[in-house]
């Protein structure tokens, strides 16, 4: 295993898109990064540049202690689990799990026996002998991903790996890759559009948006303390309300300027009027587990929309005007220029 | 990796196109050998627009252009549809359809000038008895009548070839659009004019561009039908250049000729691709 | 859709009949004696005779244009496969400005009518001492051979996915070793297809043939059957049995590989 270290890394194509604007980032060994952020912000762009399939146009890229910017993939060492999985059609399985090896020129012996292991380690046994178009989406992955442990590399990439798979195999393959993760130690750099699949498997989370690094840290860090507006927003579902400044006066911020950030999960319900400010009721979302409220602010409902998470008992229907009550530590302030967070 | 290739063709098409253009420019006649090869700059071209046999020539092109062009799109856009149902003996279709196309031009020729040769060939014999000709036609002693062969031999050769570009174009038309237009009360003409047509206009192009280019580019399928005859009445401009440079060995005027062929042919391409480029990128939208 | 289920059958049955029947009156005339051959034709065959074939081999010695027809259109097709393949795979894969212009131009000297370039091709080749020789003709045939090959084959080679490749060389193979373990096998229809196709334009080919040869030691099947003269009436026994045998070979080819032949035809031409 190896860490990962991108210097001042930069991408500009030649018909002008620029995907990367000057990346930094420290992977530590053995550490989870998860890359997000939504489509075109160049997550994908920076993890293919680490696995060598594009070429930075400035920057220097570190596996480890070897400065691999400018070496082509094969000589990396490193191992990719792609989103369409990319497995070889031609092949059975057991030649997909191998060709990496027989490509490094390893014994007949050493190939078997390695994917024979990995076969056992991921369920793969019964069909080591078929083919890719023979098999489920959940099978595909995992030869994907036994292909790549299999190669027992320095780091892994992930590049969307569970956009193809249902609902339910997705939340089972997440809890997979978190158990691999911690069995084998592994370097590993994830990238995905999916929030909340960065803040359950990620030791570190990196937001990207338009080809800048927006803040890295862990992801209860980046729930509790965004840097800007755009985290704030993309972090933690549903989306964290954003106020603006006059009409929230009163609720510890003493000028008018500045957007307030709250998250629906952190707003209580009271009766009307004996709270911070009042709403009109808009929508109630019976989810199970709790009460998803639309609401517009003002006793007429006539302000911007506000939604609540809300505990599953709470009597409250469309129409009714309610109190809203604010947890003064729970508050967040941004400037409404740059987006940037102030502190209190 | 590209450059092998690119340069083979750079060599043996570009080289021959400049050098036929720079020989147009010159007289130079094999078989006055002693007039040598004088620049004689647009004289060539100008006598080819007052020489009768070129001119000729260009309106029996036009003419087996749009005739046979016309012919292919309508029967093969027919067959086409017919196509598009599935049914079984597909296989045996497909096979109907490729032959014709798969053997040489002066092949299919030959089996149609047997077919219309003499008095009792099958043609005639088969019009004869069914009483739609009270005697046989001597079909290859009048371009009128010469002229029918030809048509049928190109069509039968080339129309299942269109029809097949057109039911490639039909099946990419999503089958749901139909059912809208059905559940929006729309005919069976009406669904054609207003969803098959319109949809399938690149295809319809795309086909177009193909066999005009070809139709203008007439060769094989002359020379071995009727020669150009009788006399020179069914020479298309091919075959005229062909006869002026290998047989007259006039070369300066042939090349003359072979650069109007080849204008012709560009700027019927140019024409095809403004408008098929704009469709394409127009329909995408 | 359920509708007059009458016309599509009609229109079919016309078509196989149509197409059918020119090859059914050749090859029943092909083994009919020469007397009896505009007797008076019926459409059901009578006393049938291998008179025309057994002429063509002994008297015309046919083996040798179907020899040189062969030749020319084989080592045309491996040639054009082989460089063309490279040219396409890397137009195919590569990222560069100008790229679609290339593609154009390359479509675009495919399509100069043959007739333009005749005589320059032939003063050159007369240069060269390559008139009525097998190179003499493989040269001119790669005009519109290669093109043909290029096109068809960087359709076959865009609907591989790219990160095939890519998991390769994150796999460790060296972008040929890519080429030739994942790419070649998946692209072999392709291929296939391809070679067909160029086979088929090869041997099919006329004017070139008619142009840059002198005389029956190099001319091509096409070029042979339409100068056959006889004595003193056309030989039209002997001609059709040559039409049967010239178109023999490739009808075969294309009989058998027709569902592949039709998808490279098309899928070029309509997804553009």
């Amino acid at each position: 295993m190896a860490s990962v270290r991108l210097e001042g890394i930069k991408k500009t194509y030649p018909n002008g898109h620029v995907a990367a604007q000057g990346l930094d980032l420290e992977i530590a060994n053995g550490e989870f990064m998860v890359l997000v952020g939504p489509s075109g912000c160049g997550k994908s762009t920076a993890l293919r540049m680490i696995a060598g399939l594009e070429t930075p146009t400035g920057g220097r890229i570190v596996i480890g202690d070897r400065d691999v910017t400018v070496l082509p993939p094969q000589e990396r060492d490193i191992a990719m689990v792609f989103q369409t999985y990319a497995l070889y059609p031609h092949m059975t399985v057991r030649e997909n799990l191998g060709f990496g090896l027989r490509m490094r020129g390893a014994g007949r012996d050493a190939i078997r026996d390695r994917v024979e292991e990995a076969a056992r380690a991921l369920s793969l046994e019964p069909v080591l002998d078929r083919k890719p178009a023979q098999l489920s989406g959940g099978q595909r992955q995992r030869v994907a991903l036994g292909r790549a442990i299999v190669r027992e590399p320095k780091v892994f990439l992930f590049d969307e790996p569970l956009s193809n798979l249902d609902a339910k195999l997705r939340v089972e393959t997440r809890a997979e890759l978190a158990r691999l993760h911690r069995r084998l130690g592994a370097t590993i750099v994830y990238v995905t559009h999916d929030q909340e699949e960065a803040m359950t498997l990620g030791s570190r989370v990196a937001v990207m948006r338009d080809g800048f690094l927006q803040q890295v840290a862990p992801p209860m860090e980046l729930y509790r303390e965004p840097a800007n507006r755009f985290v704030a927003g993309f972090v933690g579902s549903p989306a964290m309300n954003f106020l603006p400044g006059d009409l929230v006066r009163g609720l510890g911020r003493p000028s008018a300027d500045g957007i307030l950030g709250v998250r629906p999960h952190e707003i209580i319900v009271v009766q009307g009027g004996a709270g911070d400010l009042d709403a009109l009721v808009d929508v109630v979302e019976p989810r199970g587990s709790d009460l998803l409220v639309y609401l517009r602010l003002g006793s007429r409902g006539e302000g911007p929309e506000v939604k609540v998470i809300a505990p599953p008992e709470t009597s409250i229907e469309a129409g009714k005007v309610v109190g809203l009550r604010f947890d003064r530590e729970r508050l967040h302030w941004f400037d409404p220029a740059s987006g940037k967070r102030l502190s209190l | 990796m590209v450059l092998p290739a690119l340069l083979t063709i750079l060599l043996i098409a570009l080289f021959p196109l400049v050098w036929t253009f720079w020989e147009s420019l010159h007289l130079h006649d094999l078989r006055m050998p002693w007039l040598g090869r004088p620049f004689v700059g647009l004289t060539n071209y100008l006598d080819a627009a007052r020489d009768p046999r070129f001119l000729g020539a260009l309106g029996h092109t036009l003419f087996f252009a749009v005739t046979s062009v016309t012919l292919e799109l309508v029967i093969g856009l027919w067959l086409a549809l017919a196509l598009n149902r599935a049914f079984r003996g597909r296989g045996l279709v497909r096979a109907a359809v490729l032959v014709p196309w798969a053997i040489p031009t002066v092949v299919s020729a030959l089996l149609w000038r047997f077919m219309f040769e003499g008095q009792t060939g099958i043609v005639n014999s088969l019009l004869v008895q069914a009483g739609v000709l009270r005697e046989p036609i001597v079909w290859f002693i009048q371009a009128s009548t010469a002229w029918v062969p030809i048509i049928l031999a190109d069509v039968w050769k080339t129309t299942p070839f269109v029809a097949l570009l057109l039911l490639a174009g039909l099946q990419n038309i999503d089958g749901s659009l139909y059912e809208a237009a059905r559940i929006d009360g729309a005919s069976a003409w009406r669904q054609f004019r207003y969803v098959t047509l319109p949809l399938l206009k690149p295809a319809i192009l795309v086909a177009l561009i193909f066999r005009t280019l070809d139709a203008f580019r007439v060769f094989d399928l002359v020379y071995a039908l009727t020669g150009g005859g009788p006399g020179t009445s069914t020479e298309p401009i091919a075959l005229y250049t062909f006869n002026a440079l290998l047989q007259n060995l006039q070369f300066g005027y042939g090349s003359a000729l072979s650069v109007i062929v080849f204008l012709i042919t560009f700027g019927l391409a140019m024409v095809y691709v403004r408008f098929l480029g704009a469709d394409l990128t127009g329909s995408r939208r | 859709m359920n509708e007059k289920k009458w016309w599509p059958t009609l229109a079919l049955t016309l078509l196989v009949l149509a197409s059918a029947f020119p090859f059914y009156w050749a090859i029943l005339a092909s083994f009919t004696p020469e007397a009896r051959l505009f007797q008076g034709p019926s459409l059901i065959p009578g006393d049938l005779v291998l008179d025309h074939y057994r002429a063509l081999f002994t008297q015309r010695n046919f083996w040798v244009p179907i020899r040189n027809s062969l030749i020319v259109a084989g080592s045309t097709t491996a040639f054009c496969v082989a460089v063309g393949s490279l040219c396409a795979y890397a137009l195919a894969r590569l990222e560069f400005r100008g790229k679609l212009a290339l593609l154009g131009f390359i479509l675009a000297v495919g399509m100069f009518p043959q007739i333009s370039v005749v005589s320059p091709l032939y003063m050159l080749l007369r240069a060269l001492g390559l008139i009525n020789t097998y190179p003499g003709l493989i040269l001119p045939y790669l005009t519109f051979a290669m093109p043909l090959t290029v096109w068809l084959l960087v359709g076959f080679f865009r609907q591989l996915p790219a990160e095939l490749e890519e998991a390769a060389m994150v796999d460790g193979a060296s972008r040929l070793r890519a080429f030739a373990e994942v790419i070649v096998p998946l692209a072999l229809p392709g291929l296939a297809t391809t070679a067909i196709l160029t086979f088929v334009y090869s041997w099919n080919e006329f004017l070139f043939a008619l142009s840059f040869t002198l005389g029956p030691e190099r001319q091509t099947v096409p070029v042979a059957i339409a100068l056959f003269r006889g004595m003193y009436q056309v030989p039209w026994g002997q001609i059709l049995a040559a039409a049967v045998i010239a178109t023999a070979p490739v009808t075969l080819l294309v009989l058998a590989f027709q569902r592949r032949i039709v998808q490279g035809l098309t899928a070029g031409a309509v997804k553009g």
